[in-house]
């Protein structure tokens, strides 16, 4: 038995009198009257005075660089982000080089996660092999491999062939697990820069229209439900896909084929739900992500479909890149963005600053949904006694100032550069153990 | 004027200014011998082309060297991406390497912009010449020219710009360009050659060239690029040209005295019929000696202005 850890005055949920947690073994052991009842001998202590506690956050959607390039991230410096940012699971993204289209690439990355200890590391399977779109990759191997994988995609590439989107939909029943869609025709992507309208237009910017992404996420909700499948479409970036999705989570059961099997999900980004296609103006490409900054309509859209559950939950698409991959011309430039350690405070400015989340809210859409959908059993579970103790600990009022250098990626590419952001992340819990405390790793 | 990017940094007076400016210097020069003038001695200009442009880069060459300015000519094949130095490392080299004024011609949206960034400190001047399918601000700045020699004052004439509107630079530059002098604009294009967010340039749209005619001042004709004629965005380059192509029967539509302008190079027989191309209504070798003073005008404000070389 290891010595306990005692979490002193904090607010689970940010909801009543602040209350004391016991923690031993990686469980919450006893919480509130309980604990001064428990036996503290020996026990560190945290004190987390008027701190909110949720659950710690789980993210769907995290390039970690690790393998092919380590000069932007790897496996360390995106697990301390990740504690930094609150999250006690990440699920790394398959587009790495080698792309993790098979089992040893998936063993890897998720023994490497395992060594750095300081957040459960999931490795995304790539649905089709090297995410060409044409062949399915070996995704019972990668199953049944040590790294356990549940959730494949293809993210950066749609699947486009509308037949092999069904195989695979198809296919991953058999292993429980979970399509991850990154909708975009290609055809009408062909050169894509911008969000196709007024913007992109002055600017003599390719327009990347939003239709691209409804189209695919309309015909891949008509898949899972024809062939009774789990889909999770993700980064939604358009008021239309929020409608699309509405639609099909609302369809009477029994209209298609295997509808009542069919389990449909979404999350959309940090940056899509503060961010419009103004930042574009001066063509700096910190900016430039796929899919594309859209309008205001569409992230306000974006916002009530999350706070109404149309979309699940908030996936950062933590997207490291090199200084000389983003200081260039625009066409140039690679897409994405930094996101781990800046979501909380943006979640916070756009759902709960505006109403439309509470604290309980935020544990649903950072935590317990995408915990859920991704089937992990110790992660986004309620903060109670003889649960695991993955938690966050947040200051709600708390404002900071976001400095690219400041992070603990090896990339800078934030596009929140010298913005001030509401709430702070304090600490994070991970089987028990402070991973984070006030700004720093805890190894 | 620090820079010239993009004509939306032009208010009417700079703008009207610059226009002056190149007439002073055309009067100048004209029936002079030796047509060199003094004013940029000693200054250092290099042209950065990473796109083929004769017509472009030797009217900015030219007019560097009527003004005295050392012009120096560097051609880049193709994109700087993965072709070795990056756009900014060449443009920190050059702008180390003495250039006081940069003129790029680039393929990508925004590349002079970003120049105008990383040069920043340098305090060395950018001129886009042309960046992807954003902007070509001194081509609008000689259609201006060009249309006060044949029009006079430009506030309340009717401009149509006709053909590829979505990819064309000269169209951005000159919609608001036109508009900040006073002119009237109106775009002519077949659906799928017109941007999607047009309405909210809050110009006249149309798609059909015809009932436009009678009421235009001017007319330019956009080049149709052959990437365009095998990219589907119309039928065929025959079914274009029947509708949006500028014939004889429709140069007699257009009111007596309205003047037709063409950017270059022309495709004749396809946006532009050979007679128009040469008739006398046809401005489009004016536009081109326009555009030396135009340019000499550009670098005469960015490099000379304010300091007394008057």
């Amino acid at each position: 038995m290891t010595s306990p850890l005692l979490i002193k005055g904090v607010r689970p949920y940010g909801e009543g009198a602040p209350v004391d947690l016991v923690v031993r073994d990686g469980v919450i052991v006893a919480i509130g009257a309980e604990a001064s009842a428990a036996d503290l001998a020996g026990a560190e202590v945290l004190d987390a005075g008027g701190l909110v506690a949720l659950p710690g956050f789980v993210d769907l959607h995290t390039h970690l660089r690790e393998p092919g390039r380590e000069d932007t991230e790897t496996i360390a410096t995106g697990s301390a982000a990740a504690a930094l940012g609150g999250y006690t699971a990440v699920f790394a993204m398959a587009n790495t080089d080698p792309v993790a289209d098979n089992a040893v690439v998936v063993e890897h990355v998720w023994r490497r996660g395992r060594e750095v200890g300081l957040v459960d590391v999931r490795p995304v399977g790539a649905v089709t092999v090297g995410l060409k779109g044409e062949k399915l990759a070996e995704l019972g191997t990668m199953a049944r491999s040590l790294a356990g994988v549940r959730v494949f995609s293809d993210d950066g590439h749609c699947v486009f062939d509308p037949l092999v989107m069904r195989r695979a939909l198809e296919y991953t029943k058999a292993l429980g697990g979970v399509v991850a869609q990154h909708a975009e025709e290609p055809r009408l992507t062909v050169g894509a820069q911008a969000h196709e309208g007024e913007v992109a237009a002055r600017l003599g910017l390719t327009g990347w229209p939003a239709v691209a992404e409804e189209s695919i996420v309309a015909r891949d909700c008509l898949l899972a439900q024809h062939v009774g499948a789990r889909l999770h479409v993700c980064h939604v970036s358009t008021a239309g896909t929020a409608d699309v999705l509405r639609w099909a989570k609302n369809r009477p059961a029994g209209v298609a084929g295997r509808m009542a099997e069919a389990v449909i999900s979404a999350e959309v980004t940090p940056h899509h739900l503060l961010l419009t296609d103004e930042r574009l103006n001066g063509y700096d490409p910190v900016n430039k992500v796929n899919p594309p900054l859209r309008s205001g309509g569409d992230a306000e859209a974006l916002r009530r479909a999350l706070a109404e559950g149309v979309i699940d939950c908030v996936a950062t698409d933590h997207a490291p890149h090199a200084a000389q991959d983003k200081d260039c011309e625009w066409s140039a430039a690679r897409p994405g963005m930094l996101g781990l350690q800046t979501a909380l405070s943006v979640v916070v400015r756009t759902m709960v600053e505006t109403g439309l989340l509470d604290w309980r809210g935020v544990a649903r859409v950072m935590s317990e949904r995408p915990a859920e959908i991704a089937g992990l059993p110790d992660h986004g579970r309620p903060i109670a006694a003889g649960e695991p103790a993955n938690l966050v600990l947040v200051d709600p009022d708390a404002r900071w100032t976001v400095r690219g250098a400041e992070l603990a990626s090896l990339a800078t590419n934030t596009p929140y550069e010298g913005m001030e952001l509401p709430a702070r992340v304090v600490g994070t819990v991970f089987h028990g153990r402070p991973t984070a405390w006030d700004g720093k790793v805890r190894h | 004027m620090r820079h010239l990017l993009s004509t939306l940094d032009l208010d009417a007076d700079t703008a009207t200014e610059l226009l002056d400016t190149a007439a002073k210097l055309k009067a100048t020069l004209l029936g002079r011998e030796v047509r060199k003038l003094p004013t940029l001695r000693g200054r250092t200009v290099v042209t950065m082309f990473y796109e083929n442009s004769t017509r472009t880069r030797v009217s900015f060459e030219v007019a560097g060297k009527w003004m005295s300015a050392d012009v120096i000519n560097v051609s880049a094949g193709g994109s700087s991406v993965g072709k070795g130095e990056s756009l900014r490392d060449t443009a920190l080299t050059l702008a180390a390497a003495g250039a006081d004024c940069v003129i790029v011609r680039h393929p990508a949206s925004g590349a002079a912009q970003r120049l105008a960034h990383w040069l920043s400190d340098n305090g060395t001047a950018v001129v886009n010449a042309g960046d992807g399918t954003h902007e070509h601000p001194t081509q609008a700045l000689l259609d201006a020219a060009t249309l006060r020699e044949r029009l006079g004052d430009l506030s309340g004439r009717r401009v149509g710009i006709v053909g590829d509107v979505l990819h064309s630079r000269v169209a951005r530059s000159n919609v608001h360009l036109l508009r900040t002098l006073g002119a009237e604009v109106v775009l002519v294009a077949p659906p799928t050659l017109l941007p999607a967010g047009v309405d909210e340039w809050k110009v006249p749209v149309s798609y059909e060239l015809d009932p436009e005619l009678p009421t235009l001042d001017a007319v330019m004709m956009l080049r149709v690029q052959a990437e365009r004629m095998h990219g589907g965005f119309f039928p065929s380059a025959r079914e274009y040209s029947i509708a949006y192509g500028l014939n004889e029967a429709r140069l007699r539509m257009l009111p007596e005295h309205a003047v037709v302008l063409h950017p270059g190079p022309m495709l004749r027989g396809m946006e532009i019929a050979s007679a128009v191309a040469d008739s006398p209504r046809a401005a489009i070798t004016q536009q081109v000696s326009n555009g030396v003073h135009v340019r000499m005008a550009v670098l005469y404000h960015l490099l000379a202005a304010g300091e007394g070389h008057e």
